[in-house]
């Protein structure tokens, strides 16, 4: 009998420099047996997870409409259902219109200054470009969002909310939010505009004092700040405004994902347009800003739903004035003062009425979110 | 050794060279650090007597015009006709000089001793002194103002002598409106950058070198401004926080509610412990106790405190490692464990847990982003889309029900009662390691899903032909990731990587909203508990405790530990090391 010879394929590894040996593949229908296996133990891994990663929203939505006990119980489902929580949360809002500000000079000067705004829009909208390079849907549509924002800010106090903690609350959290993302996109913008596109003496020297400021802790400097804007005047009741302009100062710090984003935009663009006759400020917003906008679309996610997590500074400025809470501030006081087993359920009522919209336009979103996140880690 | 010998080595001999040749290298590399900044120094000081230099050439070479520019100015560009630089010059000297008059100069003058005069009490008026806080302030915004005027004085001189010699070869200078049209253009950086740096410089560059002057005061609760003043002290803050002599107290304290709490003393042979206590209730349990204990054990009254209650003293002498337990109600805790310990501690803590925030999180994460990408699973986006709910809802949201759910009186102790599993409520937050480990559990759940969003990017972008030969040569699952998907991986994300290490380290929210820093431990100071960060412990410093001399420390360690571990694993990443690889 012939001795049989072990089926082997050589393989020469030549980055190691040796030579392995390995076998060959198996027969197809056992290789489709494990493959169903390997599937059949992912998917259970994955239907854990899934649990795993549900169950506290679950019960966090089942627990806000608990109509027996307002504390923490041993059960998930209520006993009695109720929305007594959700009720809870408006109680005393009126629903009224108002403007922001109350004395006759102040609305006039509102109005005024809005008529102002939409006619410039309105013009701006109207105008014929020049030339080609004009011509961009892209700036159109940002204008038009800033635009959108600035009204929506505007009227956004039509809901008088001052004998409502909750609802006053989330549009305090809200009228930051919407700021933070306008302002904070402005800034990132410039700023990686700049020190992607442009070459200037300094650059470097920005680029690493930025990144040697970024390894200070950020809580290190609360007090001074919160000396600085008590000097303006902005804390305690004006914590709103205060808390803007903190988040806002610094935010061209963060310039280094819509950096790397405009870095792969080639130069020869900007090269081309500048030889065309137009100018950097053109070359910006006319074919840098079209072509960036997942990247605006991202930061401005991003500026939007900071504040909506915001615990530490917006406590500490607007430390034991109620009215200037942000959502955070107000219902982490809600679950951990002495009487929280009161304010359980109410708390799980309030956490849904601020995840939803958020949950909902993240989603919505996401897209522009993987791409930024993607990018940032790629880049460092 | 050469190129041939490393490449027989075994992986783990490679990482042992590797890292020898680092260690070898730190001197050199610190050599070469310290000789660039003598370098830069130097320079510095080169281009500084060089400037002055100038300064002095122009002026002896200037026209009259140039040398009115000395001191008014502007004045040399507005009688060139420059009228926009020229007001612009004239108005920044003027504001600088009222500025400096009315209010500066007050401040400046008295940043050296930090004030001298004690608010007072006249009758039932309070006179007010000095304010230290502001005066610190006020003095480092001045020399801020001051270092831009003296900036702007030399670009002002600057221009002068430029002016001149554009005039006398025959050109033309510019006017105020191709001054503003190259604010869009040539000079469009100026515009873009000006206002984020002025927001930078106001709100993240004052404060920072505003705190770091606080470490060398004794800024705290007992010299709190306008009431008291704060004088500079030299590093002495450093020291406590740095000192090596730490008294390692074997002490557990555990609340066992109902207002009871245990104390466990383990005196180890030879140690001695000394615990203060106000209550006669709790020095009652302890006499009793030294009855019947075989520690050795001595009791005294030292003292009275603020309120009048006699403060007993228990020293007990450590007897072979014997535990001396006391159970008393409202038992207080006066004596103070030294910072230096608590510092190690805390650090100690944080360094681990950053370590396993980031690396548990990272592999778990491209684990899962493997099996939902393999070929074959189907709801990709639903797995996705399931998973992101942690990152799209707002984090004091789940972090504070999760927190909650795991309270002695949560939802998961409740229920497990209820089913008879256990009688008394697992301690999750009660007890260190329980905590440690929840909070590292909890992290994954938070941290999971961005490291799947990153890995699931990035696998798409791994070359599939790699794989097809790795599958020709037979390779299986595990061998191709090994070889191909992990290597990839952690080459594309190496910064990634640093810098996820140095944002846990400064990892706030998981660990404020989850525990808080409890279990409170006796053996640590400052309030710190034995989940607390540096972070966290910094926050309570400042919040809690208005420790603010220790908290600037604190802050400017927390930088170093970051700028350390940066510039080390720096050298070790392998995007950096080998930038072809991949490419």
């Amino acid at each position: 009998m012939a001795k049989q010879i072990p089926e082997v394929d050589i393989v020469v590894d030549e980055k190691a420099g040796v030579i392995r040996e390995v076998q060959p593949e198996k027969k197809l229908r056992s290789k489709k047996g494990h493959e169903r296996r390997v599937n059949a133990t992912i998917y259970t891994i994955l239907i854990l997870m899934s649990i795993i990663w549900l169950c506290p929203f679950v019960f966090l939505v089942l627990q806000s409409f608990r109509g027996e006990s307002g504390g923490q119980v041993a059960y998930v489902i209520p006993k009695q259902w109720t929305l007594d929580n959700y009720r809870f949360l408006f109680e005393g809002a009126a629903f009224s219109v108002q403007l922001l500000f109350k004395d006759t000079l102040a609305v006039v000067l509102t109005v005024v200054s809005n008529l102002i705004g939409i006619a410039g829009m309105v013009a701006f909208l109207r105008r014929k470009p020049k030339n080609p390079i004009e011509k961009s849907e892209g700036n159109l549509k940002a204008a038009l969002l800033v635009f959108a924002a600035l009204l929506l800010v505007n009227f956004i106090r039509c809901v008088d909310s001052s004998n409502c903690d909750f609802v006053r609350w989330f549009m305090n959290t809200l009228i930051i939010a919407l700021f933070c993302a306008v302002i904070q996109t402005f800034m990132v913008l410039c700023v990686s505009y700049a020190l992607s596109r442009m070459r200037f003496k300094g650059r470097k020297l920005i680029m690493n004092v930025v990144l040697v400021l970024g390894m200070f802790p950020g809580f290190l400097t609360m007090i001074v700040l919160y000396y600085l804007l008590k000097m303006l005047g902005l804390t305690q009741a004006g914590a709103v405004p205060g808390l803007i302009l903190v988040s806002c100062a610094s935010s061209g710090m963060g310039y280094y994902i819509s950096k790397g984003f405009f870095d792969t935009i080639p130069k020869s663009l900007d090269e081309s347009a500048r030889i065309d006759g137009a100018t950097r400020l053109q070359v910006f917003y006319s074919i840098i800003m079209p072509m960036a906008k997942p990247i605006v679309i991202y930061t401005i996610l991003m500026g939007f739903m900071g504040p909506w997590g915001d615990y530490v500074f917006a406590s500490y400025v607007a430390f034991g004035h109620k009215a200037s809470y942000n959502v955070a501030v107000g219902l982490y006081r809600w679950v951990n003062t002495n009487d929280y087993q009161g304010y359980f359920t109410r708390f799980c009522a309030g956490g849904v009425l601020v995840a939803i919209p958020i949950t909902l336009l993240f989603m919505a979103l996401q897209k522009y979110y993987v791409e930024g996140v993607t990018g940032g880690a790629v880049k460092g | 050794m050469n190129d041939l010998d490393f490449l027989k080595l075994s992986k783990p001999q490679k990482f042992l060279h590797n890292l020898k040749k680092f260690i070898v290298s730190i001197p050199g590399r610190l050599m070469a650090a310290i000789a660039g900044l003598v370098m830069w120094v130097v320079n510095l000081f080169k281009g500084i007597g060089k400037g002055i230099a100038d300064l002095v050439m122009t002026y002896v070479r200037g026209d009259w015009k140039t040398k009115v520019s000395y001191t008014v100015m502007g004045f040399g560009s507005m009688a060139r006709g420059q009228w926009l630089r020229g007001i612009l010059f004239f108005v920044f000297q003027t504001v600088f000089n009222l500025y400096l008059a009315f209010f500066g100069i007050n401040y400046l003058s008295k940043l050296s001793t930090l004030g001298t005069v004690e608010t007072a009490k006249k009758g039932r008026v309070t006179v007010y002194g000095d304010n230290s806080f502001l005066i610190l302030l006020y003095g480092v915004l001045t020399i801020f103002f001051v270092a831009a005027f003296l900036y702007t004085w030399y670009v002002n001189v600057k221009q002068n002598k430029i002016s001149e010699q554009i005039l006398k070869s025959g050109r033309k200078l510019k006017t105020a409106k191709d001054d503003l049209a190259s604010m869009v253009d040539t000079q469009f950086h100026k515009t873009l950058l000006a206002l984020p740096t002025l927001g930078v410089t106001l709100f993240t560059i004052l404060p920072i070198i505003f705190m770091i002057l606080v470490a060398f005061t004794n800024y705290d609760n007992q010299h709190q401004p306008p009431q008291k003043l704060f004088t500079w002290v030299g590093t002495a803050n450093f020291e406590t926080l740095l000192a090596s002599d730490s008294n390692d107290l074997g002490i557990d304290l555990q609340d066992k509610g109902n207002g009871v709490t245990t104390m466990t003393i383990t005196a180890k042979n030879g140690d001695i412990i000394t615990v203060d206590t106000t209550d006669a209730e709790a020095a009652a349990a302890a006499d009793a106790l030294a009855v019947d204990s075989s520690a050795n054990f001595a009791s005294e009254v030292i003292g009275q405190d603020e309120n009048g209650k006699d403060l007993y003293r228990f020293t007990f002498m450590g007897d072979a490692g014997e535990d001396v337990v006391l159970e008393a109600s409202n038992w207080i805790y006066v004596a103070t464990p030294s910072f230096s310990h608590t510092f190690k501690q805390v650090l100690l803590w944080t360094l681990i847990w950053a370590f396993f925030a980031t690396f548990l999180n990272y592999f778990l994460g491209m684990l899962v982003a493997i099996m939902i990408n393999k070929k074959g699973i189907k709801f990709k986006k639903l797995w996705r889309t399931i998973l992101v709910m942690t990152i799209a809802i707002p984090q004091f949201i789940s972090l504070l029900y999760v927190s909650k759910m795991f309270a002695a009186d949560g939802l998961i102790n409740g229920m497990l009662m209820s089913w008879g599993w256990i009688t008394e409520p697992l301690p999750f937050w009660t007890n260190t390691t329980w905590a440690r480990v929840l909070i590292i559990a909890i992290n994954v759940w938070i941290g999971i899903p961005y490291l799947m969003l990153i890995a699931t990017g990035i696998l798409m972008n791994i070359p599939a032909d790699l794989y097809e030969s790795a599958r020709i040569d037979g390779a299986n699952a595990f061998q191709t990731y090994m070889k191909i998907t992990l290597p990839y991986m952690l080459f594309i994300t190496g910064p990634y990587l640093l810098t996820s290490f140095t944002g846990n380290i400064n990892n706030f929210n998981v660990i404020f909203l989850l525990s808080g820093g409890k279990p409170l431990a006796m053996d640590l100071a400052g309030n710190a508990g034995s989940t607390d960060l540096l972070i966290t412990w910094l926050y309570k410093m400042t919040v809690t405790d208005s420790n603010y001399k220790l908290a600037a420390v604190m802050g400017i360690l927390v930088f170093v530990v970051c700028a350390v571990i940066n510039l080390v694993v720096y050298n070790f990443i392998p995007s950096v090391k080998n930038e072809e690889d991949f490419q």
